[in-house]
């Protein structure tokens, strides 16, 4: 047992952070809202990277990594708020041709989510729905869709659709069942990379803040809270990383209670800091100039997929005392 | 990131159980809460067993005569002690995590061969001397005066919140040397025995009706300059040395039972009836004794991470005040969840159904957790300034 990094996981996570920081400033992510939320060239870099294709075979392209790399990688990318159906074309890489190498884009949701909210209608190639009977690539055509004019997070664009789910069958019903657990894992991963992002900004501006003639760090009130985003966000990462270890390493046993845990706590980490950091920010933070809000959105949509916190709390309930 | 036991990790998991199985149903059954001299001897015993099978300080280095485990084996003692329903350390708790380590860390060779080895015997029982009816969160403000008198100090003041104080043959004591110096710089640590003339022991009654502390009262008790540890006004780096040792390992056997009792509470909720349904079929009360759960599973692996991190670099990494907040606060909210589940048996600590009064007494004791070995407050405090660098 040696549950810390190695220091090939160090190297990765080091580029992928590197690579957000070049790639997506905060100003190029916000101009994504304009660009239905993807820039296919920085699309394909993230492709290159092996953002979708890390965990494919060598032999198919890959890099032959784990989930728990693809958890490393996915928490830099929610960092960095990086914009797009990431998870999506991630799970379909292998499954979808041009995922992997970035050069389609894919979308998708859970069969039971109504009425059909499409994110990224505009830039994406393939929209997949997944249920118990399997992965279905959906025709688009048959797909009744009327476009958001207000999405909640401007970086999520959405259509409300209607009509038909099913199209051509894309994977079987193991290819579902393997895609709730990697999707809330890899989701969970994003939304710690954001509850660090923001106890991080928090701390900034608490130290810089002056009132009372002090940093406003200083009073208790405020470094209280910002303690309590530090762990929560801490607490969420040993169970996201726990959860990926545990998909990778069948001796572990089944991974549902650890996925469930993983998937609750880092949107509850990611949730919670996000209204932390809007308070601790002040007026400031119920501007849209500053950064807080688009986090705070992106939580809450991303609490919406691959399970909510009360179907993940429920998961864990019933693997309980059996 | 490797969550796997290594093959040493399980042969030695193997032969504690081994072990833990014979060794058990010798040992004298729990006594009554309030009977110390039973306990006392019930706990030295396990602890003499422990010793004599090569598992007594299991997190000291060997060279002092502990086990010198390394921090997974360390792990797989306190789950399967835990897990068996062996003893935890008891009267020994003192002894063995505060004031043996400070000793190891900090002691002459004489002072470490006149009390390591007892402690380890289950011989030595401790407490703590440090609190103060006036110096609690702000333990620097202590004011227990030592006053130098030849080869002896002189002191006299008070102390409380002392665990075991009745059952104790020596005390890890705080005292003021140097009224003067800044209030950090005039603290010494010193080894105080019990039975020293003007020692007073009055034991305080706490909210579960049981007297687990005590106040100390100290009259011109003369104390050997050869007791002290450390040098003259360095007590308070020495103490520190304790409290990281309080903060680290202190906490892994509690939550190692924190799970085993949310699995009882699930087989309890199970059985008991709301009308014609069970506590159980309450969708929202499930739901947050499954969120609960998930908790306790991440601080787990939070556990883990930390213990792999003080493996690789030496030093225990930040886990230690981030599990302690959150562990200590969950534990209350899991206490919470017991009630409800418990309804109207909350009404009694007595057992209305089997071990429904083991949880309404849990329920209180784990009140004291956020406010010993340094308050919640206490702990955000530590995380803003030392981990987060925000200013005072």
């Amino acid at each position: 047992m040696d549950f810390t990094l190695t220091d090939d996981q160090v190297a990765l996570q080091e580029g992928v952070r590197k690579l957000c920081e070049g790639r997506f400033p905060m100003e190029r992510v916000r101009a994504l809202a304009d660009a239905g939320g993807v820039d296919r060239d920085l699309w394909r870099e993230l492709a290159d990277a092996g953002v979708f294709s890390l965990r494919l075979a060598e032999a198919d392209g890959g890099a032959g990594l784990g989930t728990a790399e693809g958890a490393l990688v996915f928490e830099e990318l929610g960092r960095a708020l990086v914009p797009g159906p990431l998870v999506w074309t991630h799970l379909a890489a292998g499954l979808v041709p041009g995922a992997a190498e970035g050069e389609r884009v894919v979308g998708g949701l859970q069969r039971q989510e109504e009425p059909f909210l499409v994110e990224y209608p505009d830039a994406i190639d393939v929209l997949l729905a997944v249920d118990d009977d399997g992965v279905w690539e959906v025709d688009r055509s048959r797909l009744s869709a009327r476009p958001v004019s207000w999405p909640l997070d401007p970086l999520t664009p959405a259509h409300v659709a209607g009509g038909l789910l099913r199209g051509e069958r894309r994977g079987v019903p193991g290819d579902a069942a393997r895609w709730r657990l990697e999707g809330a894992v890899l989701t969970g991963a994003y939304l710690l990379g954001m509850a660090a992002a923001l106890t991080d900004m928090s701390v900034t501006y608490a130290k810089e803040r002056q009132q009372f003639d002090k940093p406003i760090g200083s009073f208790q009130a405020i470094k209280h809270i910002l303690a309590d985003m530090f762990v929560r966000t801490e607490v969420a990462r040993a169970a996201v990383y726990a959860a990926a270890v545990n998909l990778d390493e069948p001796a572990l046993g089944p991974p549902g209670r650890a996925v469930a845990g993983a998937k609750l706590l880092a949107g509850e980490a990611a949730t919670l800091n996000g209204k932390a950091a809007t308070q601790v920010h002040g007026g400031m933070g119920f501007t849209w100039e500053v950064d807080v809000h688009l986090y705070l959105k992106r939580a809450w949509v991303l609490d919406t997929t691959f399970g909510t916190a009360d179907d993940h709390a429920d998961a864990v309930a019933g693997l309980l005392g059996s | 990131m490797d969550l796997l036991w290594t093959e040493d990790d399980e042969r030695f998991r193997t032969e504690l159980r081994a072990w833990i199985d014979q060794a058990l149903p010798k040992l004298p059954p729990a006594t009554k809460r309030e009977d110390w001299d039973a306990r006392r001897a019930r706990d030295t015993t396990w602890q003499r067993m422990l010793y004599d099978a090569g598992y007594a300080g299991i997190n000291w280095p060997a060279d002092f005569g502990g086990r010198g485990a390394a921090l997974s084996e360390q792990l797989v003692f306190y789950e399967e002690i835990t897990k068996a329903g062996a003893p935890d350390v008891g009267v020994n708790f003192v002894g063995l995590l505060h004031a043996g380590p400070t000793i190891i860390a900090e002691a002459t060779d004489e002072q470490r061969a006149r009390h390591l080895p007892a402690i380890l015997k289950g011989e030595e029982v401790w407490c703590q001397g440090f609190s103060e009816p006036s110096a609690g969160s702000d333990l620097a403000s202590l004011r227990c005066r030592a006053v130098r008198d030849g080869d002896d100090y002189v002191i006299s003041g008070q102390k409380i919140w002392t665990s075991f104080a009745q059952v104790s043959d020596y005390c890890e004591l705080l005292v003021r040397t140097d009224p003067d110096a800044p209030k950090h710089k005039g603290i010494t640590w010193l080894i105080l025995p019990m039975d020293a003339p003007g020692v007073d022991v009055r034991p305080l009654r706490t909210v579960i009706g049981s007297s687990e502390f005590s106040e100390l009262y100290l009259d011109d008790v003369r104390v050997p300059v050869a007791n002290r540890v450390g040098a003259e006004n360095d007590g308070w780096r020495v103490a520190m040395v304790t409290f990281s040792f309080e903060r680290g390992t202190s906490l892994v056997s509690e939550m190692v039972e924190a799970r085993r009792q949310l699995d009882e509470l699930v087989k309890v909720a199970k059985v008991v009836t709301r009308g014609s349904a069970t506590a159980w079929d309450d969708v929202g009360l499930r739901r947050e004794i499954g969120h609960a759960a998930a908790e306790l599973d991440a601080l787990w692996n939070m556990v883990k991470r930390t213990v792999s991190e003080a493996a690789r670099t030496g030093v225990p990494g930040v886990g230690a005040s981030v599990v302690k907040l959150y562990y200590t606060e969950l534990i209350q909210r899991i206490g919470d969840l017991a009630l409800r589940v418990l309804d109207r048996a909350s009404l009694s600590l007595d057992d209305v159904f089997e071990h429904s009064g083991h949880f309404v007494e849990e329920r209180l004791r784990v009140l004291a957790l956020t406010i010993a070995a340094g308050s919640s407050q206490i702990q955000r405090n530590i995380i803003g300034e030392r981990i987060l660098g925000l200013p005072r």
